[in-house]
């Protein structure tokens, strides 16, 4: 069984002063195995964040609507949570707080404002150390400089007493990693974790997460909407639009053969560094604004080139159109593409 | 022939220390020494990292910030010498499209008054209904409905917002066409829109564009020449397809092999350069090779002493580096044993 | 280029839009920012409470003379016959109120104290108001200023700030309206009172709002659309009027009608401390000095003026926070 998986997933903030309540997940449905990488692709609005801060149970109490269910094994249990699989929208601010940073942990994008700019590096991750496994004094110290020392952060000792003001992005990022993987959680959700950084530091990074998997066994949740990143990286790819899980199919099948009109459009539309120049952009037209509520029909049909009537009779449901294990949401699903089958 | 051309430009800017004395205590290089020619009707690249000085470039171009040494030369005019007057007026030539197209267009002003406003300073039109009538045309032009003119900037989506910011640069009928990482605040699928608009403004119009951008897979989509910038400086210059296939620099190396490609078999193929550390302080740059602390192909003589100069390899293709043609030959594309305490600790290194 | 689904320009933000027509029963209609800020005010109701407080306030001293007149109430109009002569305290209770006397009278002279509230209302807002606008002049004109041109301007301004937030105020009220006499500038009586208030409280006060400008000014200044504003050609008085004023109204707004109050109770102290308006001219300042020399005898007479000055401060002070929340771009 998997160790996450998230079923009809939907947050709704709710208006108020008259506003309309907004969906921002929409009935998400994964899942994440251990010791892999799963990524959550899409563009701005999708609700990709939204679905990283509900699992954390970072989501205001106040003012939001969860529905569906998201069950973590979360392996040995403790004084808040039972051992075995608990549903992670059902638990209360105490066990959350309790697995937070010990079986799910989360880099966020901007490593400057998630890390507090007047307390050193060293306390921050000792902090942690001390919450979760009692680690306090000496041991901690040296602990937390094994930490950044397997982050790759250089003179670890001396980094300990630094401040994250005089950190360059990427180290920051680093040291952030170091913080979440401090108890060795069992699911690391990254919320565009290089968004912020330099293409050449973004690398960097990518390989320190790569390795974090591979030698800690620990499942890693990325989230993104860079689908260069997605190809190095994810092993198993969902793609989101407009609050829906539209396509989910392991990654060679996936770029092979992306099948919903979206995720076909969206590597369409972006230049790639070493196709031959002169190939034109496919864009896609209109803008994530251009849609429509999930249960009058399909979002992505104004913006479709496939669209017809029958995409606006009711949502779309999940099939499997190509192969097994390959889920489109769509009731045109792009199948003529000419490449040959991979055998993946 | 050239229309725009940069010689030996240099934008330094001061730090400055006390309340009182302001005195000056140092400076950061933000731009060093960069020469470039861009053709009329092409379109050069300008790609770097955050910190390269790609953007500051682009400003001292159009004189918003100042030029500190060298000459920027537009159709036979060194602009960085102009009075300020005789700027404004040439700044019609030269227009900008800017990062952000929220953050470029004044909230309180509606679409109509933000594209009359070039107009206005610069007395372009008869009357108002030419500057009306011109306005609706560059509006049809970029794509965007003839009622999108009494509407306000914020009612608008991103990618509609950049039209707008390039409407405004284009209604001034300019020679040249700056664009500041014209798509990067866009979405994925807007992106590529964009992209298409200005190829194709490019092709009807005639103009002359100088794109400036992190992504590199959009820099060499969309350019003829694309140059590569390290702290402040150039590190490597050629066509296009030139800098993908044959990237001669150890950095332009590293920063190709770095940008992921949405394909998992050439992801999974290709040779990764890491490069170690960061990027030095512009306000501090290392001496002799701006890049020799990070290279993994650096050489125990010159490198850390004397700065290579832009020297040209083949026709169209400049590069500063005092070992290129070697490092090519000893390794097409891997790394040797001599260099490898430079390289990041890596499983798959 | 020959895409098989290429949609660019025109067709590419058409289409989307034919689409979701059939869809959507109402497109959302467009609105300006300035629209947007009404209906986010409308939704506050302490705000608009204070705005109604604010506005007959504003009303009730425009017409204060009319008032008075249409029903008969005369500030100065002593009625010795409602006072105890010997106790100095008005007769009955709760401080002489009647159906004649509202809210009662003064201890001293049985002078109505709703006239006098009534009457002091115009004192109090015009010398608040007039040193608002006084203070938010200089200051908006050195902010900006000294934040658009920076170097060695922003330096001089920036001190001169520096210096008058230093000044000693409340000595320098005082030791300026004790010597300024009747006739300076052939003013006389409560109008140069009234002046030399303005002055001394809008002349010392514009530092605040000068600071608030400059900071605003400073960081609107680095914004693309003014950096597009001078890529295009523009002017630097042009980019101020067109660039900046625009969109440094909202915190000027907001910050004067914060400002109002404050001053309010400036004067308010001035005119406690004997300096400001001059009686038997009333004003509510004034009233209360009266009153701190009567509390023992009628706690009445204190707490009236107290209870006009604190709904004018608080009212202010609702709509200012009410103007701030509904202005601001960034509270969705």
């Amino acid at each position: 069984m998997p160790l996450l998986s998230v079923d009809d997933l939907t947050v709704t903030f709710r208006g108020g002063h008259g506003r309309p309540p907004t969906r921002a997940v929409d009935g998400v449905s994964f899942q994440v195995d251990a010791g892999r990488v799963t990524g959550l692709v899409g563009e701005s609005g999708c609700g990709k964040s939204v679905t990283a801060l509900a699992l954390m149970g970072l989501l205001p109490g106040k003012g939001v609507d969860r529905g569906g269910s998201a069950v973590l094994d979360v392996g040995a249990g403790s004084e808040f949570v039972a051992s075995g699989p608990v549903d992670l929208l059902g638990l209360g601010p105490g066990a959350l707080r309790d697995l937070r940073g010990s079986r799910i942990a989360m880099i966020f994008q901007d490593p400057l404002s998630s890390l507090n700019p007047v307390v050193p590096i060293g306390v921050q991750v000792t902090e942690i150390l001390e919450r979760h496994r009692g680690l306090r004094g000496a041991p901690a110290r040296k602990e937390a400089a094994d930490l950044l020392d397997r982050v790759g952060i250089p003179d670890p000792t001396r980094r300990l007493k630094e401040y994250p003001h005089q950190l360059s992005g990427g180290m920051r990022q680093r040291a952030l990693i170091a913080m979440a993987v401090a108890c060795a959680p069992r699911l690391l959700i990254a919320d565009e974790p290089t968004t912020a950084l330099d293409v050449t530091i973004q690398a960097q990074i990518l390989e320190l997460l790569k390795e974090l998997v591979d030698q800690e066994g620990t499942a890693l949740l990325m989230i993104t909407h860079d689908l260069g990143v997605v190809a190095g990286l994810c092993e198993q790819v969902n793609v989101l639009y407009a609050g829906r899980v539209v396509e989910s199919a392991g990654r060679r099948e996936l770029f092979a053969h992306p099948t919903h009109p979206y995720a076909h459009g969206l590597l369409g539309s972006i230049p790639r560094l070493d196709a031959p120049r002169g190939d034109p952009l496919h864009p896609i037209r209109g803008s994530i604004n251009d849609r429509i509520a999930w249960q009058d029909g399909c979002a992505f049909a104004p913006r479709c080139d496939f669209y017809d009537e029958e995409c606006l009779e009711g949502p779309p449901a999940l099939t499997e159109p190509r192969r097994p294990d390959h889920r489109v949401r769509c009731v045109h699903p792009v199948l003529d593409t000419t490449a040959e089958e991979v055998t993946a | 022939m050239s229309l725009l051309e940069l010689r030996d430009v240099k934008v330094h800017f001061p730090v400055r220390a006390g309340i009182v004395t302001n005195r000056t205590v140092g400076h950061v290089y933000a731009v060093d020494g960069v020469s470039l020619s861009v053709e009329a009707g092409r379109t050069y690249g300008l790609v770097g990292e955050s910190g390269c000085g790609k953007t500051t470039l682009g400003r001292a171009v159009l004189r918003l910030v100042d030029v500190t040494a060298g000459e920027v030369v537009l159709d036979g005019t060194d602009l960085a010498t102009l009075p300020a007057e005789e700027m404004r007026r040439f700044r019609r030539r030269l227009q900008m499209v800017f990062q952000d197209p929220l953050g470029s267009l004044n909230p309180r002003q509606n679409i109509e008054s933000i594209l009359a406003e070039g107009m206005t300073a610069h007395g372009i039109g008869t009357s108002n209904e030419d500057r009306h009538r011109r306005i609706l045309a560059i509006l049809d032009k970029v794509g965007l409905p003839a009622n999108a003119l009494s509407r306000y900037p914020h009612e608008f989506s991103g990618g509609q917002r950049q039209r707008i910011g390039i409407a405004r640069a284009l209604v001034l009928e300019p020679d040249v066409l700056i664009c500041d990482e014209p798509v990067s605040a866009l979405d994925v699928s807007i992106q590529a829109q964009v992209v298409n608009l200005l190829e194709e403004l490019q092709d009807s119009m005639g103009l002359t564009y100088v794109v400036i951008a992190h992504d590199l897979a959009v820099v060499r989509h969309i350019s003829d020449v694309v140059g590569v910038m390290y702290l402040g400086s150039l590190v490597e210059e050629a066509p296009s397809d030139v800098l993908y296939a044959a990237p001669r620099h150890p950095y332009t190396r590293a920063l190709m092999s770095a940008v992921p490609i949405p394909d998992p078999d050439v992801e999974d193929s290709r040779e990764r350069i890491l490069l170690t550390g960061d990027l030095p302080s512009p306000a501090n740059p290392p001496a002799g090779c701006r890049f020799h602390t990070r290279c993994p192909w650096k050489r125990e003589t010159r490198c850390a002493t004397e700065r290579p100069e832009m020297r040209e390899l083949a026709d169209g293709h400049r590069v500063a580096c005092h070992f290129a043609e070697e490092i090519a030959q000893e390794s097409p594309g891997e790394i040797t044993d001599g260099n490898r305490e430079n390289l990041a600790k890596s499983p798959r290194a | 280029m020959t895409a098989p689904i290429e949609t660019t320009g025109a067709e590419a933000e058409a289409q989307p839009e034919a689409v979701l027509v059939g869809v959507k029963k109402s497109q959302i209609e467009g609105r300006s920012l300035g629209q947007i800020a009404w209906m986010r005010f409308k939704r506050d109701k302490a705000a608009m409470a204070g705005g109604i407080v604010v506005a007959l306030l504003i009303l009730m001293a425009i017409l204060s003379r009319p008032i008075q007149w249409l029903f008969d109430l005369d500030p100065n109009k002593l009625n010795q016959n409602l006072v105890d002569p010997t106790l100095r305290a008005p007769y009955g209770g709760w401080g002489g109120m009647s159906w004649d006397h509202p809210l009662g009278v003064d201890p001293g002279f049985g002078r109505d104290l709703l006239a006098r509230i009534i009457e002091g209302s115009w004192v109090s807002l015009v010398v608040a108001v007039g040193a608002t606008l006084l203070s938010v002049t200089i200051g908006v004109i050195m902010g900006v200023v000294a934040g658009y041109y920076g170097g060695w301007v922003d330096s001089l301004v920036s001190r001169m700030m520096d210096t008058f937030l230093a000044f000693p105020l409340l000595l320098f009220a005082i030791s300026l309206s004790a010597s300024v006499q009747d006739g300076f500038w052939g003013i006389t009586g409560l109008p140069l009172r009234i002046g030399v208030l303005i002055f001394v409280i809008g002349f010392f006060n514009w530092p605040y709002m000068g600071r608030i400008v400059r900071a605003q000014t400073l960081s609107l200044r680095e914004r693309e659309f003014v950096e597009a504003s001078r890529s295009l050609g523009a002017r630097g008085p042009f980019i101020i009027f067109r660039e900046l004023l625009p969109n440094l109204v909202a915190p000027i707004l907001v910050y004067s009608t914060l400002l109002i109050p404050t001053n309010i109770l400036f004067e308010a102290a001035l005119s406690f401390l004997g300096v400001g308006i001059a009686p038997p001219q009333a004003s509510w300042g004034g009233m209360l000095t009266e009153a701190a020399d009567q509390y023992e005898v009628d706690l009445q007479f204190m707490f009236v003026p107290g209870l006009a000055i604190f709904i004018t401060v608080l009212a202010f002070n609702l709509l200012g926070d009410g103007l701030r929340d509904a202005l601001d771009p960034r509270s969705k």
